[in-house]
């Protein structure tokens, strides 16, 4: 228990702040936080079993985050017949190709010796493939986005419930990274960095100007939910019933019968969409706790002493017998599978996907800073790490809104730079995460919640 | 069959654009490269540091406007970028005494010199968006162009036009005259040989009494010069808004690393790679077909190899192709 003490500490501080938001702002805006809070968790886990873990540094978050909510579109939205009457056979055509294309490169690959007549053989390969697969799938790209373009415009998904996306998300970033991490995990530590950066951002372009798959930049809304509307949740009577119980004290002051009758209906518009995040609460938790004691598991079993090793002591670790590389790659698949299930989840949340919104500010180097301001090596650490600096990156707005009037209250507001920085107070969260950075990795390099290994 | 139409459809939105956009990612190529050589991280506020001195250009840009001082033909800018870069340099060594100075000491791995530049990037982020704004911001004044395509078309008479802005002169301009004299600057002076023998291999060069303290104070005043006048140059060529400078960063990144992370030539040459290859590949070729091919063999659709939309992309794909195939990049780096 004591040894545990700065844990729950840590962890109370944060659910007491998240509480002190629902209670002086609203408790809508205390959920959201929370879901993203949530969310960021998710994919704090992801890095952390990747950086904390393994030691592998890995700047692509954004592409498999992405690709985690593209899973989220094609698993959910009913197919659109009429774009694969229109150009299905083409597309399909083109996946054969590149099937054909892949196979042709292993038989040269498997076949051959390396020789540099070889290498340009494949070059060749690849070229004229590419070539190939763009003239044959053009015109069915150009009818599929010609269909209806104002509301589909694209091939649609399979149509079924939202929540597989989480499997099918973690299986498309883990075999995105299957490919990334046969190609560029031998390179060191920074080159890797800066690779997974750039493959990541040519993902979000793949994403952003496929329209025929993924509707580009022209998004995709209204997706179906696993959590009830507002709107249905409005008019069903044993919702309004709970409301009034909920409430019945503060109904009960109210004298007048239809003031009381507008009150109500206020409180259940308000009541229908805190409830709805308050499930989608419940279903993200599930996840946490699933993937927190999957993750303990792992971290204690002797594959996580073995992983531990490798990151210490590649050299020696090698020597033991163990296979460097198979691991590494082992490591980062699981890492950005479970950074996968947090694009979902984010895009099952939010009910809209767009490409034009992944950003490497955002979906890459602020998971960084949580990884490393909670801890990495340490999941409770990350997690917290996603909480707080989720909760500093929403508040971070109002915070510096109320210390730049405490501190130029005495100068009149329409001194102009006063409003200037009332202004700017957007910006200031940048200003608020680098400092916080700079701050640990300098007074505090280990975290908020530093790895300790205990040998049970 | 009109092969000088042809050229000049070349010229005109192939070459001279690439030139220009090759020269701008040169230097800020050449400043990532500096740093990975001599300080040995790379970099990740670079984008943001080109940012951070074209804002402080832009600022003394409109204070000489307000006091009436111009060029004439030059924009004003070119009276600014000296201030800039004093403030640019002044900002630098002001995060590298508070920051980097304390990893230097401690000798961390380059991965957490990494973290921290991440650190970096945000405050500076921040700092720039706050003082000037995330707006899209326009500071050229003076003469746009030197050749306007319909006087072109006028006085030879051809069918294609050439446009010519002055920002693309003066870009490639200014490019070769600062890249020149940081060559002959680290050939030639016995500053930069030490810096050369620095980066070649730092105990050495202690050994032999060269001073590290001096040598990060000139590498970082290059890298404030050179990451003021690319950053500048850019702005004044396209615009000022400082996300699209923070994402120059990635083929600045792509330049420096297909040169050959740590030799300051291949990162000056691996900015035109970049730069052309982006523009090649993505050049919609019709045009140039129907002036060199009979009539009978125009090509119906538009001969582009990849969309627009993917520039970016082909820049990371070089990079990564390369980073397999080759991690010292075409020119073999970590030699300064």
């Amino acid at each position: 228990m004591r040894k545990n003490l700065n844990v729950i500490a840590a962890y109370s501080i944060m659910m007491v702040l998240i509480l002190m938001v629902g209670i002086f702002q609203s408790w809508n805006i205390a959920l959201s936080i929370f879901n993203l809070c949530l969310i960021s968790a998710v994919m704090t886990m992801g890095a952390n079993i990747q950086w904390g873990y393994a030691g592998l540094i890995n700047f692509g978050i954004m592409g498999y985050t992405a690709l985690g909510g593209l899973a989220a579109v094609l698993i959910s939205v009913d197919p659109v017949q009429e774009a694969w009457r229109a150009g299905g056979f083409d597309i399909l055509m083109s996946l054969w190709l590149i099937v054909v294309m892949v196979l042709v490169i292993r038989f040269v690959l498997k076949r051959f010796e390396k020789s540099k007549i070889r290498t340009y053989s494949i070059a060749a390969i690849i070229i004229s493939g590419i070539l190939l697969i763009r003239f044959s799938a053009e015109p069915g790209i150009e009818a599929i986005e010609a269909v209806d373009p104002a509301k589909t415009g694209f091939l649609g998904g399979f149509g079924l419930p939202i929540i597989f996306s989480w499997i099918v998300g973690a299986l498309f970033a883990g075999s995105l990274a299957f490919i990334v991490g046969k190609v560029a995990l031998g390179l060191r530590a920074d080159y890797l960095a800066i690779a997974t950066l750039l493959i990541s951002e040519i993902v979000i372009a793949i994403i952003k100007h496929e329209d025929w798959l993924t509707r580009g930049v022209k998004n995709v809304i209204g997706l179906k939910r696993p959590a009830p509307y507002e709107v249905d949740l409005q008019t069903t009577d044993w919702f309004i019933k709970l409301v009034e119980k909920f409430n019945s004290g503060k109904l009960s002051v109210i004298e007048n019968l239809a003031d009381r009758q507008a009150a109500l209906n206020q409180l259940v518009i308000e009541g229908s969409s805190v409830f709805v995040k308050l499930c989608y609460s419940g279903l993200f938790l599930v996840v946490v706790i699933i993937l927190l004691i999957l993750t303990q598991k792992a971290l204690y079993s002797p594959w996580g002493r073995m992983m531990r090793a490798i990151r210490d002591n590649e050299e020696a670790a090698n020597a033991m017998g163990k296979n460097v590389v198979k691991q590494h790659l082992l490591i980062f698949i699981l890492g950005s599978a479970i950074v996968g299930i947090a694009g979902a989840m984010l895009v099952t949340q939010d009910g809209l996907f767009t490409p034009g919104s992944y950003r490497p500010m955002r979906y890459t180097f602020l998971i960084w800073v949580m990884v490393i301001v909670g801890g990495s090596g340490n999941n409770f650490g990350a997690i917290l790490g996603g909480f707080v600096v989720w909760f500093l990156w929403i508040e971070a707005a109002p915070i510096s809104l109320f210390l730049i009037n405490f501190f130029t209250a005495g100068i009149p507001e329409t001194n102009a730079l006063k409003a200037h920085l009332i202004e700017s107070v957007p910006y200031f969260r940048f200003l608020l995460m680098g400092l916080g950075l700079l701050f640990i990795m300098r007074y505090r390099p280990k975290g908020i919640l530093p790895e300790k290994i205990e040998i049970k | 069959m009109d092969f000088v139409n042809a050229i000049i459809l070349l010229l005109n939105y192939i070459f001279i654009p690439a030139l220009t956009y090759g020269s701008q990612l040169a230097l800020g190529a050449i400043f990532v490269t500096l740093i990975y050589g001599i300080l040995r991280f790379a970099n990740f506020a670079t984008g943001d540091m080109m940012s951070f001195g074209t804002m402080m250009t832009i600022l003394f840009t409109w204070y000489f406007q307000s006091l009436g001082v111009s060029l004439g033909v030059l924009p004003t800018a070119l009276l600014a970028i000296p201030f800039g870069i004093i403030f640019m340099i002044f900002y630098m060594l002001i995060i590298d005494k508070f920051v980097f100075k304390y990893y230097r000491n401690q000798k961390s791995p380059p991965v957490q010199f990494a973290m921290v530049s991440i650190g970096v990037m945000f405050v500076t982020q921040a700092v720039v968006r706050i003082i000037i704004g995330p707006g899209d911001r326009r500071f050229f004044d003076g003469e746009k162009f030197i050749i306007k395509a319909r006087e072109f078309k006028e006085m030879t008479g051809l069918n294609e036009g050439l446009a010519l802005k002055s920002t693309q002169v003066i870009t490639i301009f200014v490019t070769i005259v600062l890249v020149s004299l940081l060559f002959w600057f680290l050939n030639r002076t016995k500053t930069g040989k030490s810096m050369k023998a620095y980066s070649d291999n730092e105990d050495l060069a202690l050994l032999s009494g060269i001073d590290p303290k001096k040598i990060v104070l000139v590498t970082w005043v290059i890298a404030g010069i050179l990451a003021t006048i690319g950053g500048a140059l850019y702005g004044l060529d396209k615009s000022f808004k400082p996300f699209t400078y923070f994402n120059n960063m990635l083929p600045i990144f792509a330049a420096a690393i297909v040169g050959g992370i740590g030799n300051p030539f291949g990162a000056f040459l691996g900015g035109y790679v970049i730069a052309f290859s982006e523009i090649l590949l993505t050049y919609a070729y019709k045009k140039f077909f129907m002036y060199i091919l009979p009539e009978s063999m125009e090509p119906s659709s538009l001969v582009q190899l990849l969309s627009t939309d993917y520039k970016f992309a082909v820049s990371f794909s070089i990079l990564v192709i390369v980073l397999i195939y080759r991690p010292s990049g075409i020119f073999k780096g970590k030699v300064l």
